[in-house]
């Protein structure tokens, strides 16, 4: 079976600067796939490749199997693919359900215009909250939150249309220990519905936690690929930590 | 999460429902509003007459007009400074199209649609091009007023067409037509922000661009059909404009962009985009209004009015600025 999305030969120039060069990566369904690297090693870049806000400079993006390109987030989002950026990129002035919706407004007819349905997007998101096991007013305005509300308003924006693969930028980043938990048993349910996952984090042991496959990049390169579950957590570790920082040289 | 019995929660929760930014109007501009009234008609018997009444609304009618679009503007994150130009080339363009015989509402319909391209050039340039609004604008401003000036000769046309006049002198069940035509679009554009895409997008735009770009909006596109709209209310006004003083000339509404953004701001709509709404700006131009009557009333010398608006508009941004602040905090 093909992989659900896969990038073949994609570089990624920015001016002078090349953030991506000549990467592969594959994603199947249901995988959950780490993304490790240091700062500035290209994992942003990569994850918006996938999220059409950038196209690849070279290379190219495949959709089971066949190749797609996402000329805009718009794009992505149809395809299935979901994204929490690491900004969490929300509008402070709206409330939880129009954050939810933003872009996807749900709408009735009125005569002969059409107008927002937003009874039924407050509803659709409570319901969404809710069912997410989440503590979230859908009429509270977003700008008004602590980081960690605002991050479940973007995971939940990101669930709310069944996504296929959902791309996570950095998601812990801003949250409590308790809160990472509530976030990573989302991340394990998913999986088990079927989503794929592609996690973006610092935090080693998240990564370990949920993801079946972690891939390591450098400088722009994919320098290695992992399985977490072949080795004990130690050995993982110390040869993530080789990887990313280059210590070690040795093929993967 | 929080215990509902504090009493703190009730004070605050009534706090949160009057801030305009969650969906009220500003508290102290309805209080000022009120007491303006109240003390006006205790101090001159003359301020409660039905003539003077209307008079105040026929004085804010055309700055309305305007200002519902520069509201819709400046919520979007935008800033729209060539109205008053905009309103001068309209009233222009009607009366030179209704010298050459051409039939009133074609030359209506020319004149709007002149408004609505100016709307779509400061919209390209500041979506497509990136050119800061302000700077966008006051340029537009500039080559819009001395186009109306180059086309005219710099000469006024004095308007006959009782059709067109009725816009400025007329009457509907005794409401002046001014009156009428901005309480509509107050109306239309009041019902239409919170409850059609048009209007969230506005906000959503203003609030983030960027958020609002990664969520699939079409951003630049909507940032033109924001300035359009600001572009053909202008338009309308010029048109108002010219019934009420039964001629057309390059020189109108000179200066009106103060008024109008005052009334905007005043009216509690961020200068940062993202948060505003029509009522605010409604009781705003009814505040203005009700201090230069005041101001006029009491024999209070016209140039104070200039400096009276001035010192009102620094009110709004100090307000606007202090309230930003806190909000940020968070
Ligand atoms: N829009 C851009 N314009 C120019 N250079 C960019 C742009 N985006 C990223 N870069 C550069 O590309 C490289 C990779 O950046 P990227 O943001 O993908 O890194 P990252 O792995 O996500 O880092 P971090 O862990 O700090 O988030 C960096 O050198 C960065 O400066
Ligand atoms: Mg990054």
């Amino acid at each position: 079976m093909a992989p659900l999305l896969e990038l073949r030969g994609v570089t990624k120039t920015f001016g002078s600067v090349t953030a991506l060069r000549d990467v592969d990566l594959e994603i199947g369904a249901a995988e959950a796939v780490g993304l490790i690297g240091d700062n500035g090693a290209g994992k942003s870049t990569l994850v918006k490749i996938l999220s059409g806000v950038y196209a690849p400079t070279a290379g190219a993006l495949h959709l089971d199997g066949s190749p797609v390109s996402f000329g805009s987030p718009a794009d992505a989002r149809r395809a299935g693919v979901e994204m929490i950026y690491q900004d969490l990129a929300l509008c402070d002035d709206l409330d939880v359900a129009a954050n939810i919706f933003l872009g996807r407004e749900l709408r009735r007819r009125l005569g002969p215009i059409r107008i927002l349905d937003r009874e039924r997007m407050a509803a659709e998101a409570a319901r969404m909250i809710s069912e997410l096991g989440l503590s979230l007013v859908p009429g509270r305005l977003v700008g008004t939150m602590s980081g960690g509300e605002r991050q479940m308003v973007a995971v939940a924006r990101a669930l709310q249309f069944q996504p296929r693969l959902l791309l996570m930028d950095e998601p812990t980043a801003a949250l409590s220990a308790e809160k990472i938990r509530v976030l990573l048993g989302l991340v394990e349910e998913l999986k088990r519905r079927g989503v794929s996952i592609l996690l973006i984090s610092h935090r080693f042991t998240d990564i370990l936690h949920v993801c079946d496959r972690i891939v390591v990049v450098r400088q722009g390169t994919v320098v290695g690929s992992l399985q977490p579950h072949a080795q004990p957590a130690e050995q993982t570790m110390a040869r993530m930590t080789e990887l990313m920082t280059g210590d070690r040289v040795s093929a993967a | 999460m929080s215990a509902t019995t504090r009493p703190v929660s009730t004070v605050s929760r009534l706090r949160s429902a009057l801030r305009p930014a969650e969906g009220g109007v500003n508290p102290g501009l309805v209080a000022a509003l009120l007491i303006l009234f109240v003390l006006l008609a205790v101090t001159s018997p003359y301020f409660l007459s039905s003539t003077n009444l209307l008079n105040i609304g026929k004085a804010v009618a055309i700055t309305g007009i305007v200002a519902v679009g520069e509201t819709i503007v400046i919520i979007a994150g935008g800033f729209d400074l060539s109205v008053g130009s905009t309103m001068a080339a309209a009233g222009m363009t009607a009366a030179f199209l209704l010298g050459f015989g051409v039939p009133l509402p074609v030359a209506f319909a020319a004149s709007i649609l002149l408004g609505i391209l100016i709307g779509l050039v400061n919209g390209a340039i500041i979506s497509y091009a990136r050119i800061n609004p302000l700077i966008t604008t006051l340029a537009t401003l500039a080559i819009v007023r001395g186009l109306a000036y180059v086309v005219s000769g710099g000469r006024e046309i004095v308007i006959s067409d009782p059709a067109w006049l009725s816009l400025g002198t007329g009457a509907i069940l005794g409401i002046p037509v001014m009156i009428v035509i901005v309480a509509v679009t107050f109306l239309v554009f009041g019902w239409a922000m919170p409850r059609t895409i048009f209007g969230r997008y506005a906000y959503a735009i203003g609030s983030s661009a960027r958020a609002a770009r990664l969520s699939g909006v079409a951003v630049d596109r909507w940032r033109l059909a924001f300035y359009v709209t600001c572009g053909g209310l202008a338009s309308l006004a010029g048109l108002v404009l010219v019934a009420r003083t039964g001629n057309a000339q390059p020189s109108a509404a000179l200066g009106v962009e103060l008024d109008v953004i005052t009334a905007v701001i005043l009216g509690g709509t961020s200068l940062t985009g993202g948060r505003g709404r029509l009522a605010g700006t409604l009781i705003a131009l009814l505040v203005i209004g009700i201090v230069n009557n005041g101001l006029t009333l009491l024999g209070v010398p016209s140039y104070w009015q200039q400096v009276v608006k001035g010192g009102i508009l620094l009110a709004a941004v100090l307000y606007d600025e202090l309230h930003r602040g806190r909000r940020d905090e968070r």
